[in-house]
């Protein structure tokens, strides 16, 4: 059954751009699929670990910055005589450097700031966020500043001589992104069901009770911060190779809160939580346009959604259907809903 | 009772001070492989302060705890459960959002070796350790006699099963020396009982175990050795029919009602 569901969503997700015609619609299916990788990543912090970063958006904008000028190639002093060249390379290649960046990046800000936790971890990742920004706008050399990089070449894979794709247009990227969202959604569900994700799990519970059996509290926030970091590169690697332009305002502060948005509404420490909150606040604002009301009214009426879903379903709304369920059914913990049991046959 | 061996903990001389109060004052006591020694004395005596500053919770002023020959003090508490030295908590500690199966696999954390690169990549050979730890973990279950309750949330337990769980995580993380912080308190008779039972079985499984525990019936009857404090100093060491002659223990802990019972 569960596994029915799972195949019918997937399928249904796979048959998208067969009949939706509009460019427009698969355009904003592609950005909130790229948002809900994003939000999928922060889950995996603000959920399973219960830190909240409110700089995420950092980790996005390392990526998309760093897949770009890899494949951009780049020139730049980093003392008066020291001149450090790279030539374009594959994007695949700029992908890869910007999971790996992002995700010593999320190493280098877990172990400095999960020392003194709450708090100060978010005040140090709203920092962290700020600090990149200032640097992306103010290194002209390397960044363009707020000229943006412009002219970012797609993904391309290719065999050479035997075949080669690149992925150019709306269908090419939709379904570049769904299978992305796959991976990402594949690891985090693996690793939450693993050693791993019970000892951030009970991090987050009982502290105390976490380390009282041996788990080493450091270790497994860091842990889950480099792969959320990684998740989060990935995602705006993809990002810069669709939109083919990055400029700073990709660190505005506005997007970490959209993304945190999508986990706390959709349910935080769900794996179907971000994705379902992400479709929830990647679409909304497009369904709400379509209602030819004034735009003030729509950010209200987004605004005021917000606010209900909030008051009525304050753990969001994957653990409300699965508090639902559960209520129905016989007294069984398991693991909530139907994504979330089939995300174990996923993973396994 | 066999005569225990080697000492297993040594406390010597350990001090804990909170800002200008002090709460244990060079406490001085061994506990031997394979007994079971119970800490008693009123409330405020420092018991909870002695177990947390043995297991790392808490900073000793002064003093050395050593456990197996290795020093424990200024050790994080993962480190001193990795020499197995596991406690449970006074007021009642599980993972409440979870399962009871999912609590005990989190409590089996240092059985399990799986590389956070194997899970991500999805192995096998994770496949196979997490079978593997539902076993174990069932196991364990089966021990403590909460089997059947295996898919239920732990919130939602009757407390006497409750506390049971307790010990079952405190067991999955396999302790030599397991640290009971008032097991009992608040159960009723008959689950008091089969709780003993229960403990009876921990140290047949060669677990030594350091109790604190206001219940006396219990404690008279299950300790090898009994160490009673007061204001943080200890004021009697020795068998628990000693113990309940002791004078200044009456005095102070067991209350004139209970003295001329005795006497």
């Amino acid at each position: 059954m569960k596994r029915l569901a799972t195949a019918a969503f997937l399928a249904f997700l796979f048959s998208i751009p067969l009949w939706v015609g509009s460019l427009y619609v698969l355009h904003v299916l592609i950005v909130t699929g790229i948002f809900t990788i994003a939000a999928m990543s922060l889950n995996l912090l603000l959920g399973y670990t219960g830190q909240l970063s409110l700089g995420h958006v950092a980790f996005f904008g390392i990526g998309a910055y760093v897949s770009s000028l890899v494949s951009l190639g780049f020139s730049v002093h980093l003392a008066p005589n020291w001149l450090v060249t790279l030539d374009p390379q594959p994007v695949w290649l700029g992908m890869l450097w910007a999971i790996g960046v992002s995700g010593v990046c999320g190493w280098a800000l877990g172990r400095i700031s999960f020392k003194v936790r709450g708090a100060y971890f978010v005040i140090v990742t709203i920092s962290f966020a700020e600090v990149v920004r200032l640097v992306a706008l103010n290194w002209d050399e390397l960044t363009q500043g707020p000229m943006a990089l412009n002219n970012i070449p797609p993904l391309t894979v290719s065999i050479p001589g035997l075949f080669e794709f690149s992925f150019i247009g709306k269908v090419a990227n939709y379904y570049l992104v769904l299978i992305a969202g796959i991976v990402a959604y594949v690891v985090i569900a693996r690793l939450v069901h693993s050693r791993a994700g019970r000892a951030m799990i009970a991090l987050k519970e009982n502290e105390p009770l976490a380390t009282s059996v041996g788990i080493e509290v450091t270790r497994y926030l860091v842990l889950s911060a480099v792969v959320s970091a990684a998740i989060a590169g990935a995602a705006g690697a993809l990002y810069a190779q669709y939109i083919q332009i990055v400029d700073p305002n990709i660190f505005l502060f506005i997007y970490t809160v959209t993304m945190v948005i999508m986990v706390v509404i959709g349910g935080k420490g769900t794996l179907a939580g971000p994705i379902v909150g992400g479709l929830i606040f990647g679409l909304l604002p497009e369904a709400l346009r379509s209602l030819h009301i004034g735009p003030e009214l729509q950010w209200v009426a987004y605004g005021v959604l917000m606010i209900v879903i909030v008051s009525i379903l304050p753990a969001g709304i994957v653990p409300a259907l699965a508090g639902w369920r559960r209520a129905r059914g016989p007294a069984k913990a398991g693991l909530g809903d139907a994504a979330e049991a089939a995300a174990r046959q996923i993973a396994r | 009772m066999n005569e225990p061996v080697a000492a297993a903990l040594s406390v010597d001389g350990l001090s804990i001070r909170f800002g200008g109060v002090t709460a244990v004052e060079s406490m001085t006591f061994d506990v031997k492989e394979g007994e079971v020694l119970s800490l008693i004395g009123p409330n405020g005596a420092g018991k909870t302060s002695a177990f947390n500053a043995i297991t790392g919770y808490l900073p000793a002023a002064a003093g050395s705890i050593v456990y197996r020959g290795t020093p424990l003090n200024g050790l994080k508490p993962s480190r001193i459960a990795a020499l197995g030295v596991v406690r449970t908590f006074q007021k009642t500690s599980v993972f409440a959002g979870r399962s009871v199966l999912d609590n005990i696999l989190i409590g089996l954390h240092l059985q399990s070796r799986e590389h956070p690169l194997a899970i991500i990549l999805g192995l096998p050979s994770v496949a196979r350790e997490e079978r593997r730890l539902v076993e174990k973990g069932r196991e364990v279950l089966r021990f403590v006699g909460i089997e059947s309750r295996e898919s239920q949330l732990a919130s939602s337990l009757a407390y006497g099963e409750l506390r049971l769980l307790e010990v079952a995580v405190a067991l999955a993380a396999r302790p030599t020396l397991l640290l009971l912080d008032e097991p009992v308190a608040g159960m009723n008779s008959t689950e008091t009982a089969s709780f003993m039972e229960t403990l009876g079985r921990i140290r047949a499984s060669g677990v030594t175990i350091l109790l604190v525990e206001h219940d006396m019936k219990m404690v008279m009857r299950i300790s090898d050795r009994v160490v009673c404090l007061n204001q943080g100093r200890i004021i009697a060491d020795g068998p628990p029919a000693e113990i309940q002659r002791h004078p200044e223990v009456i005095r102070a802990y067991l209350g004139e009602r209970h003295a001329r019972v005795e006497g």
